[in-house]
């Protein structure tokens, strides 16, 4: 196939961003703009959507790959995608549509820069998933800053500027040690092409210190305890629409990372680390629970839990088993749908009240019907209940555990009691009890575009908890292939004796 | 004869010099006309010497003075960068009253000046073009005379300027006394054994050097002259002195004393180190944006010095392609700068530009891009400046050094993140005017769309500067 499917998807949001900016709107809503965006973004789901139908979900090797040269000798723009990375494009194209929806009743002032910053963090989103080349997912990973620092900087809450600094200042650091890394890859092998890298292999002996540095940016990124701290602050500070993308897309970018760089560059560092990511891991686990419980704030308390079930997809990931890793990976995109509602749900009643403290409200189960059920659905999805997306992925997680130490796995199943403990308290603080306040008292329901926005996450959320397939089936393949080639290493080095 | 053939674009600019002089004596309220005149000699300098044969390498002048890929790339930017000076200060020039005749005549001079050094293979021949750029810089800084700041910064500059140009001298006359010689390829021949005198007229010329572009320790000049000279000189100092500087650092330490790599490679790493992280912490608590980009252009030659200090080939050319992007970036900065006024005057308070993009989203749109690409964010081209020199810097296994340029990076970003801010976040004051001259328009659009579409063919300028062989 000639047609350089993932390139246009890569691109499209942008041509749309250009479009955006250089036609002038009429009036000054700019409704227009909003509808392009619109328009853009659902075509780039159909486009992603296609790209799964068509992608051959029984080959090993990498599909669609386009291969361009780009730094003449040196570096060549290089994209393909696998099991694993189809994935997470679809969810990026997924979100991204709601996202644009919903500046309707959260943006008020400039309405067309906002959709030109989604816009470009969109492609850059996309372009992380599917880059084949170190330097060209550099590029994506920290390109992907500039928009979102934009995006808390100005439509953020009270403290948008410390926040937004504070997200920028601590990504970059992570980050810049990645570059280093990924220039002595160069140095060392002669290519940054991921594919050639799997052939060849990193010498055992630079990989500890080359996984550390991707571990810094991915470790920031993802955020690990106790790198997290930026991310309450800028969940909390962040637009609706920014929450989302942050909750649901940028932080899945490390745990591709992990995945794709850690696990497939530096197998043998991967496993002599394992105990440094467990425990924090665990200590993500219960700790940000434990914090998460003592929340007043809405977004805090949903931030606290990302990074809890963070905790879990890095324990999945690095438990290097098959069940372990397509747990984390699950585990993401439910985290992905899951974390992306609960903020979207805080935003339908932020929009409303203009607080997020949790005791403003209560007792919103008899004015808001509506909002009660979906709110229930995707705080039993966090909870991973069973028969929702989450508990596939963290019994997943937790299988793989099990097989390799019981102790860590026994720890973390800790982590899903008191995952339901915060859901179910903050559940029933906002939507039982009694209705006290007067001003809660005149809220609305959902409007119709609230109603169309949660019931699209409502609907892959219950699905996907009844029937995994679809995507168990899409990254079994890729990540069966991925482990096999670690135990290849290993057999390999012991049949040269080292 | 012949050798007068290949500087004829140095004659040519020599010639307009006196024509303009007397020229300008002669017609009275001839300021502007001049000027005008001035920009268009320039360009036709420059077609001038992309006139000439690509092919040729040679030295004139018994030796001392070369033309070859490195001085013929160098003064095509050199050039193109004060064409663009030329024309995005115009209204400026006129506005703050210092249109007089000699304001283009000596930045004529001082481009000479800085075309002798470029192309120089000799330490007389190098002095004499060093000393012209410089006198004409001294006169250039302080040419508001009537502003005590810009006569304090002229002055300033004369006395460190001289002190370094002492040094320089000394530095010469050790290496002369060493090798017996001035010529660069001479030195080299004649200077296989280390000798103490030697080190230190390597010493004293770098100090000279460092002075020249302002690298830590010996920057001290640089904020004070870039915030009290005009704006129009303070870009005209940002960018072409740098372009001279540097080549002259090539060829210095990649001619006569290449052998000797490990008696200067210490030094400059030291300044190199020292520039980048002194640049990126002072300039934190800056609130003149002149003064901050004086600052952050410390902080990028430390960059640039980086990549010299490889002693490879890929090194020196990943420096080259960091001062060429490094000059459209700045003039990028500087483009916006000479925008920011309102009923003839010009602000250049970080504050001034407090919710700049209300009013004005294109210019806020172009500072935005400026200034990451300046923090080294992909995928602006400031980030593959930067990524070119660590490339270089990994390669010599020099760690240390690419791990605290980057740290640099993340503080550098805080200040620059700062001024986003200010221009995004903040609230809005007082609109500017909005109309400009077409020169200052195209130089900031020319600007702007290089640094943000760089990353669509990176291998352009890199392919060019690979062509440029030093020895």
């Amino acid at each position: 196939m000639n047609f350089p499917i993932l390139s246009s998807l890569i691109l499209l949001p942008t041509i749309g961003a250009l479009f955006i900016f250089f036609v002038r709107s009429s009036n000054s809503k700019y409704q227009s703009s909003k509808y392009v965006a619109l328009f853009i973004t659902i075509a780039n789901f159909f486009l992603s959507l296609y790209l799964w139908i068509v992608f051959d979900k029984s080959i090993i090797e990498f599909q669609f790959v386009e291969e361009r040269e780009w730094i003449s000798g040196f570096v060549n723009y290089k994209v393909g995608v696998d099991g694993i990375s189809i994935l997470f494009i679809l969810l990026t194209t997924f979100i991204t549509p709601i996202c644009v929806i919903t500046v309707n009743a959260t943006i008020k002032n400039r309405l067309k820069d906002f959709l030109i910053a989604i816009l470009i963090l969109e492609t850059f989103m996309i372009g992380v998933f599917c880059s084949l080349d170190l330097v060209v997912f550099y590029l994506f990973f920290e390109a992907g800053l500039i928009p979102m620092f934009l995006i808390i900087g100005i439509w953020g809450g009270e403290r948008r500027v410390y926040s937004a600094f504070k997200f920028f200042l601590y990504t970059l650091l992570g980050s810049v040690l990645m570059l280093v890394a990924i220039i002595s890859i160069y140095w060392i092998t002669g290519t940054t092409d991921v594919i050639k890298l799997y052939e060849l292999g990193i010498d055992s002996k630079y990989q500890n210190l080359l996984w550390l540095a991707f571990f810094s940016s991915f470790a920031v990124k993802t955020p690990m305890w106790p790198v997290h701290t930026w991310l309450p602050d800028a969940h909390v500070e962040a637009p609706t629409a920014g929450s989302v993308l942050l909750a649901a897309i940028l932080l899945k970018m490390a745990g591709y990372g992990f995945i794709r760089f850690s696990l497939g560059l530096f197998p043998d560092a991967s496993l002599y680390f394992v105990p440094l990511v467990y425990t924090l891991s665990l200590i993500a686990i219960i700790y940000t629970s434990l914090v998460a419980l003592m929340q007043e704030d809405m977004k805090k308390l949903i931030a606290y839990s990302s990074v809890a079930h963070m905790g879990f997809v890095t324990l999945g990931i690095f438990t290097m088993t098959q069940q372990g890793i397509e747990g984390s990976i699950f585990q993401m995109i439910s985290h992905g749908l899951v974390s992306a509602a609960l903020f979207l749900c805080v935003g339908v009643v932020y929009d409303r009240l203009h607080t997020r403290l949790i005791n403003r409200y209560g007792g919103l189960v008899s004015i808001m019907p509506k909002y009660a059920i979906v709110f229930m659905v995707f705080t039993l999805g966090a909870l991973g209940l069973p028969g929702t997306s989450g508990f596939i992925g963290e019994f997943l997680v937790l299988m793989g555990a099990f097989k390799k130490n019981i102790l860590v796995a026994t720890i973390a199943s800790l982590g899903v009691i008191l995952g339901a403990a915060y859901m179910l308290w903050l559940y029933k603080r906002i939507i039982f009890g009694k209705l006290i306040n007067e001003d809660v008292k005149k809220m609305v329901d959902l409007k119709r575009f609230e109603i169309v926005t949660l019931w699209l996450l409502v609907l892959p959320i219950i699905f996907f908890g009844f029937y995994p397939e679809p995507l168990i089936n899409s990254i079994e393949v890729s990540v069966a292939n991925m482990i096999d080639m670690n135990d290849l290493n290993k057999i390999n080095k012991l049949a040269l004796g080292d | 004869m012949e050798n007068l053939q290949l500087i004829i674009p140095e004659l040519f600019i020599s010639i307009m010099i006196m024509f303009l002089l007397i020229f300008g004596v002669f017609k009275k309220n001839s300021s502007q006309l001049v000027y005008n005149l001035t920009t268009v000699s320039l360009v036709a300098a420059l077609a001038l010497i992309i006139n000439l044969d690509t092919q040729i390498q040679s030295s004139l002048f018994n030796n001392s003075y070369n033309i070859d890929s490195l001085a013929r790339f160098m003064k095509i930017l050199l050039i193109l960068s004060g064409i663009f000076v030329m024309l995005s200060s115009s209204k400026y020039v006129q506005i703050s009253k210092i249109s007089k005749i000699e304001y283009p005549i000596l930045i004529l001079c001082s481009i000479l000046g800085m075309m002798v050094m470029i192309s120089s293979n000799d330490l007389i021949v190098f002095y004499m073009g060093l000393e012209l750029q410089s006198l004409a810089l001294y006169v250039l800084a302080s040419f508001n005379r009537d502003n005590l700041l810009s006569t304090e910064s002229g002055l300033k500059y004369f006395v460190l300027s001289a002190l370094s140009s002492g040094l320089l001298l000394y530095g010469c006359s050790l290496i002369y006394g060493f090798s017996e010689t001035t010529n660069f390829n001479q030195i080299m021949v004649n200077t296989k054994e280390i000798e103490y005198g030697l080190t230190f007229g390597i010493v004293f010329i770098l100090v000279g050097l460092a002075f020249k572009i302002s690298a830590v320790p010996f920057h001290m000049w640089a904020p004070d002259v870039y915030q009290g000279s005009p704006t129009s000189v303070t870009v005209f100092f940002a960018l072409l002195p740098k372009i001279a500087a540097l080549t002259v650092f090539i060829r210095f330490l990649y001619i006569p004393f290449y052998e000797l790599g490990d008696q200067w490679q210490m030094i400059i790493i030291f300044l190199s180190i020292a520039s980048m992280v002194f640049g990126a912490v002072a300039a934190i608590g800056q609130k003149n944006l002149k003064r901050l980009i004086a600052y952050s252009s410390i902080s990028h030659m430390g960059y640039a010095l980086a990549g010299l200090s490889t002693g490879t080939t890929q090194g020196v050319q990943s420096s080259i392609t960091y001062i060429t992007i490094y000059l459209v970036m700045n003039l990028a900065f500087f483009s916006c700068l000479f925008m920011l006024k309102r009923n003839d005057e010009y602000y250049e308070n970080i504050d001034d530009l407090s919710g700049l993009s209300k009013n004005h989203p294109l210019l806020s749109l172009s500072l935005l891009v400026v200034l990451f690409s300046l923090a080294g964010i992909p995928p602006l081209a400031g980030f593959f400046a930067k990524f070119y020199i660590f490339v270089s810097v990994i390669n010599e296994k020099m760690y240390f050094l690419a791990i605290v340029g980057l740290l640099a990076t993340v503080i550098a970003a805080f200040y620059y993140l700062r001024i986003i801010k200010i221009i995004y976040f903040d609230p809005e004051k007082e609109k500017f005017e909005t109309k400009h001259n077409l020169g200052l328009k195209f130089t900031l659009v020319a600007s702007t769309f290089f640094i943000l579409a760089y990353f669509i063919y990176p291998s352009g300028i890199v392919d060019m500067i690979s062509q440029i062989n030093i020895n």
